[in-house]
């Protein structure tokens, strides 16, 4: 996305994560100050190693760190100037946040249109069924099955977790590695989809990948998480320029990478730390 | 060999299997959704039942305000049960959350007997005729109206775990809570819910009974006979509830036709169930619809 992308600090945030701290079972300390903005309408991208916490850091704001025994212990998650760490995550899909969980987390004893509707769960107009159709247009492959969600193929099952996202009419999607699992053809089509959904609905989108070519192209800003901190952020422009990035997460296999921490060139940032 | 017999027994059988069945499908209601077993599924029928009866006979009520009236009680019933006792058991071992459903049992039995006394008495009468005559066999009018009762139930729950908002919450909620979290779907409600129409739907069949045979503390068997039915059928199977059902209704009806031509044993009416359960759980434990993943009581 070549077009002109700004400074984040200028733009209105909708959501803004401060400093924050997350502990699993009261001990284990994950995520160790993470701070993080995401502007209205845009798509956001959060690279970074496996077990870097990206995962937390969405549950952490979706409310379903509470489901695995986790708790956010310090700074907060402001969602359009209201704090909502530590809330139930009910109670932050009906404020607008919708998450789709890593592995693509569909309802496999379900049919299709079943799970969609269920994704509709927390509203109450008569727009459900139109909405349905919605998301068939973006995903036509979806319409033609019928039978149970499990016997769906990987790439038409992420598909269905995020057409599940869309029926909920967020403000908000967070994505979990959507293209996890699938041929580099299908995630060339899901991310063009998800563009399409940010462009058209204007749901802002907080975008977890360990594909990190493919989620810059696709977003305006990135961040790089190592350890449980923020080791890296720019305009996506700015990453793909990165010496750094170019080496260690952007060449394709990164099997062997070192941390950047073990890096001359790279000058850590003190920013949030 | 009496053949007339033979048949009226398999249609007595039936007719009591679907009525098992409905019960079976409320004990796998709360098993499903809220991975609770309920050893307290017998005392809903029984407190459903004296409730309407005292309704009916005490304050004199005419059927059809006494019976809703029965049913909304049952429904707040089933909601302040999960919330007082079962929500604070979440995240405790099963055993304990079963020993907590046993004591329930034994509480609510020991309670009614307290409050309605240990005999047997009789709802006013419903229907003018007793038996009607189809096809040759007897059939009594209350068995008839159970029957009729029984299938809309069972329709009832189809259509509202097809098409309804919270049905669908429901069966989310049993395939995977954090899923049904992720969407929005507040398990606390869910759990109320379920508690509370198992509650209502089992109220209703103990109504029915009661009708039947009159109402005594003799309902909350109907309770112990769910377990050769949701076994048979797959403690996480509603379809399979309802099959279990009839199998044992006509199971038992069976057992005792061939008691009373020629083994003379007596009683197997009662024991058959079991025996079967027993026998299924040695070559089938899963029961015939259940899936693999549930721990065996
Ligand atoms: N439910 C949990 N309980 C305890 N530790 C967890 C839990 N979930 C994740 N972790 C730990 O937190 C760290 C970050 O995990 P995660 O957020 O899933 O990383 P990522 O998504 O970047 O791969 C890992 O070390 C992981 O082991
Ligand atoms: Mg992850």
């Amino acid at each position: 996305m070549g077009d002109a992308v700004q400074n984040t600090e200028t733009r209105e945030s909708i959501l803004s994560i401060n400093n924050i701290e997350v502990v699993y079972d009261e001990v284990i300390l994950v995520l160790r100050g993470i701070s993080l903005e995401v502007p209205k309408g845009e798509i956001v991208t959060l690279l970074g190693p496996n077990g870097a916490g990206k995962s937390t850091t969405l549950k952490a704001v979706s409310g379903l760190l509470k489901t695995e025994d986790g708790e956010v212990t310090k700074g907060s998650i402001m969602f359009k100037g209201e704090a909502i760490s530590n809330r139930d995550p009910d109670d932050i899909v009906r404020r607008g946040i919708f998450q789709v969980m890593e592995g693509r987390r569909i309802i496999e004893d379900m049919t299709v249109v079943e799970n969609l509707r269920l994704g509709a769960y927390t509203r109450r107009d008569r727009g459900i069924r139109d909405d349905i159709d919605r998301v068939f247009n973006y995903f036509p492959r979806l319409k033609e099955r019928t039978g149970l969600a499990g016997y769906l193929s990987g790439g038409e099952q992420q598909m269905l977790a995020i057409g599940r996202a869309v029926m909920a009419r967020p403000e908000m999607i967070l994505l979990d590695e959507p293209s996890m699992g699938l041929s580099p053809l299908l995630v060339k089509e899901v991310f063009g989809i998800i563009r399409n959904i940010n462009q058209e609905q204007g749901i802002t989108m907080l975008l977890v990948e360990q594909n990190a070519n493919m989620a810059l192209h696709c977003a305006s800003y990135g961040y790089v998480m190592e350890s449980g901190k923020i080791a890296l952020d720019g305009t996506s422009e700015e990453l793909l320029n990165n010496e750094d990035m170019k080496e260690f997460y952007l060449s394709g296999g990164d099997k062997d990478r070192k941390s950047f921490k073990n890096l001359k060139s790279y000058k850590r940032r003190k920013r949030w730390m | 060999m009496n053949f007339e017999l033979l048949i009226q027994l398999i249609v007595n059988g039936l007719i009591v299997g679907t009525l098992y069945g409905v019960v079976a499908m409320c004990f796998v209601l709360i098993y499903k959704s809220t991975r609770v077993v309920n050893f307290a599924q017998g005392e809903f029928l029984l407190i459903g039942a004296w409730t309407c009866w005292a309704m009916l006979v005490k304050f004199e009520l005419p059927f059809y305000v006494g019976f809703p009236l029965t049913l909304v009680f049952m429904l707040v019933f089933g909601i302040v049960l999960q919330v007082v006792v079962l929500r604070p058991m979440i995240g405790e071992p099963i055993i304990s959350v079963i020993m907590v459903t046993i004591g329930l049992s034994m509480f609510f039995q020991a309670l009614v007997a307290w409050i309605f006394g240990g005999y047997t008495k009789a709802f006013p009468t419903v229907f003018e005729t007793a038996s009607v005559n189809i096809a040759g066999l007897q059939i009594e009018t209350a068995y008839l109206m159970s029957m009729v009762v029984s299938l809309v139930i069972m329709i009832g729950f189809y259509f509202f775990f097809k098409y309804s908002r919270m049905g669908l919450a429901m069966r989310a909620t049993a395939f995977n809570q954090q899923i049904a979290q992720s969407l929005g779907i507040s398990v606390k409600h869910v759990f109320a819910a379920a508690w509370a129409i198992s509650a209502v739907v089992s109220a209703l069949a103990g109504v029915v009974i009661g009708m039947v045979n009159g109402v005594s503390s003799a309902l909350s068997f109907i309770g112990i006979k769910v377990f050769p039915v949701v076994i048979l059928g797959g403690l996480d199977s509603i379809v399979g509830s309802i099959v279990g059902g009839l199998m044992i209704g006509v199971l038992e009806n069976l057992a005792e036709f061939f008691d009373s031509q020629w083994l003379h044993f007596g009683n197997m009416y009662n024991i058959a169930p079991f025996y079967a359960l027993v026998i299924i759980l040695m070559i089938k434990p899963y029961g015939l619809f259940g899936t693999k993943d549930i721990e065996r009581i």
